[in-house]
């Protein structure tokens, strides 16, 4: 039997009996254990790039509770490539303007102001079961049109055995257990990763000694639609730092820190949580406005890391892989990029194309961006919460002076927007002969511009690019059974000048399917380009 | 000159890290002095009297 562990929000892919579940064992290129996020993304990716992908899930769609809920500008330039991103953005709640406060007093006010040019904002509030649907929504419609993709739902994966050149999988369903196979196993399973106890393998980090309250409450308030981020709040009951923050549906995400020693049963009580509800929102109007409790849940985090994300065939991607504080929208958020790295990387593999190197790759890329998370993810903690008497004493300071002083601004850390990491130094990425704008240097995820009468990132479809700025339109080049597709502008926008070219006035990158430049040059050399081809697929340009 | 009390510290989190770092394993005692001995050396660094004594004003 299969045990249901949470409710649904969405049920996407309701428990069908299949034929391999008597018949003969099936061997797939790539089984995905888990459908959240990640696993729902790569299989979209996958199976645009007709690469067959089976996603096995214990559940029958999205959990409910609203979890993950600020997704980033990487993460909607990636969902807008696959197709999911504009429904995102249509249902998701945009804000610019936070606050923090320190006790009774405001330190400050921001605006994000985001930089004009793109197609997407710099962020949005949408809870985790609306982008889970919008990913199954885009993959139904894949499927429709013929993509291999294939979801099943109610099947538990029970246990994992890596062969030299397969995987072989049980799996528990309503209907008893089956076997199968696959070339490459992806463990998309989330922070408790059955898969990575099964192997045996460890998730070391920093445990944070604290516990945070969420309740999301939903109730039609005049609030602005700004982020509200409370150091030491004046109201009852609160902790050490409390949040209010707008998502769909009149939905408000309101966070507690509740310190360590907490009695975990009577702090879920809702009366109890009321209470501490009733104390901030009358602290901002006077009075209690009406509200229902959604969904509430007290959460303890650490900031952990497997040492390797890929361990044979074997593949670990997002919270499985990796997990941080929830403060800077660095979970779901890292997750969608692993799942973008390894997308088109697999499907190179299986093709015959590249090598098993470019899937350490994946790994070795994917940690650096996981450490950078928890770095960042790590400070804003011990900002919030100071762990000695001087750390509270500077942290103290800070919020003291940046009321008056815009220097100390800077230091006030209540989470760190989560921005996509750049590959400095990593073996896959070329030349650069361009002396270009620093942000668009090799290694970095394209920034986007207006093009024509679109954005940049619309022509950056998911195939090695060759981005011709200015100059003449390029040849195509074909090296290693890789051809790229030619994207030429002539006619080129300020923002894309800047972002792009700097005092330069033409170049030409080569980009790869993740977005993120290869290499680029001030003119175009088809050898030059054939060799970081070679260089992006972990080929000797021999 | 006058004082800067404009932001004026690149990688201010990673600058935040290392500050709160030296003071790592340090009793209250021991990292009352550690701040004293900074603000010395910070002083000195800088010289020039009148930003010096806005500075004194400015953390008031």
């Amino acid at each position: 039997m299969v045990a249901v562990r949470y409710e649904t929000a969405f049920k996407l892919y309701p428990y069908e009996k299949v034929p391999a579940q008597a018949g003969t064992v099936v061997r797939h290129p790539v089984v995905i254990i888990g459908g959240g996020p990640v696993g729902l993304s790569l299989a979209l990716d996958l199976g645009q790039r007709g690469t067959p992908a089976l996603v096995l899930d214990d559940h029958e769609g999205a959990g409910l509770g609203s979890k993950a809920i600020c997704f980033a500008k990487r993460t909607l330039d990636i969902a807008t490539r696959l197709g999911a991103g504009q429904r995102m953005v249509d249902k998701g709640v945009v804000w610019n303007v936070g606050r923090v406060f320190h006790g009774d007093g405001k330190v400050f006010e921001f605006n994000l102001l985001p930089e004009g040019g793109h197609r997407n904002p710099a962020f949005i509030n949408l809870q985790q079961p609306y982008f889970e649907k919008f990913f199954f929504d885009a993959i139904a419609a894949e499927q429709a049109k013929g993509a291999p993709i294939e979801m099943r739902g109610r099947n538990q994966v029970t246990s994992v055995t890596q062969h030299d050149d397969y995987v072989t999988v049980e799996v528990d369903t309503p209907d008893g257990p089956y076997t199968l196979e696959a070339d490459y196993l992806i463990a998309c399973d989330g922070a408790r990763s059955a898969t990575r106890d099964m192997l045996g393998l460890s998730f070391d980090g920093r445990v944070f000694e604290d516990n945070f309250l969420i309740a999301d409450v939903k109730m039609k308030a005049d609030f602005p639609t700004e982020r509200w981020f409370w150091f030491e709040p004046p109201f009852e009951g609160s902790g050490q730092s409390a949040l209010l923050h707008k998502q769909p549906d009149d939905i408000w995400r309101i966070d507690f820190q509740l310190g360590w020693d907490i009695d975990r049963e009577k702090e879920m009580q809702p009366e109890r949580i009321r209470a501490r509800v009733d104390e901030m929102l009358s602290s901002q109007t006077g009075t209690i406005p009406e509200y229902e409790l959604e969904w509430t849940s007290i959460y303890t985090f650490q900031c952990r890391r497997m040492e390797t994300f890929r361990h044979g065939l074997v593949l670990f991607a997002g919270d499985s892989a990796h997990q941080v504080s929830p403060f800077g929208a660095r979970g779901a958020n890292s997750g969608v990029q692993d799942s973008d790295n390894l997308g088109w990387k697999l499907d190179l593999v299986l093709k015959g194309l590249a090598g098993e190197a470019l899937l350490d790759s994946y790994a070795t890329e994917r940690e650096f961006g996981a450490d950078e998370n928890i770095l960042n993810s790590s400070r804003a903690t011990d900002f919030m919460t100071p762990k000695t008497e001087i750390s509270h004493v500077f942290r103290n300071a800070v919020l003291e002076m940046a009321a008056r002083h815009p220097f100390a601004r800077p230091l006030v850390n209540s989470g760190r927007l989560s921005m996509p990491c750049t590959y400095d130094g990593f073996s896959l990425f070329g030349e650069d002969a361009l002396s270009g704008p620093e942000r668009s240097r090799p290694g970095a995820a394209c920034v986007d511009a207006p093009a024509g009468n679109g954005f940049l990132l619309d022509q950056l479809t998911g195939d090695f690019t060759l981005l011709a700025l200015g100059g003449e339109a390029p040849d195509p080049v074909t090296a290693h059974g890789i051809a790229t597709q030619v994207v030429h502008i002539a006619d080129i926008s300020p923002e894309l000048a800047e972002r792009y070219l700097g005092d330069t006035d033409q170049a030409v990158y080569l980009i790869r399917p993740d977005q993120h430049v290869v290499a680029r040059w001030p003119s175009f050399d088809a050898d030059a380009v054939a060799r970081d081809i070679a260089t992006a697929i972990g080929k000797d340009a021999a | 000159m006058t004082l800067n009390l404009d932001p004026n510290i690149p990688d201010p989190d990673g600058f935040y890290q290392e500050l709160l770092g030296a003071h790592e394993g340090l009793s209250k005692e021991d990292s009352d002095a550690f701040n004293a001995r900074l603000i010395l050396t910070l002083a000195n660094h800088i010289g020039d009297r009148d930003v010096l004594r806005a500075a004194l004003w400015a953390a008031k």
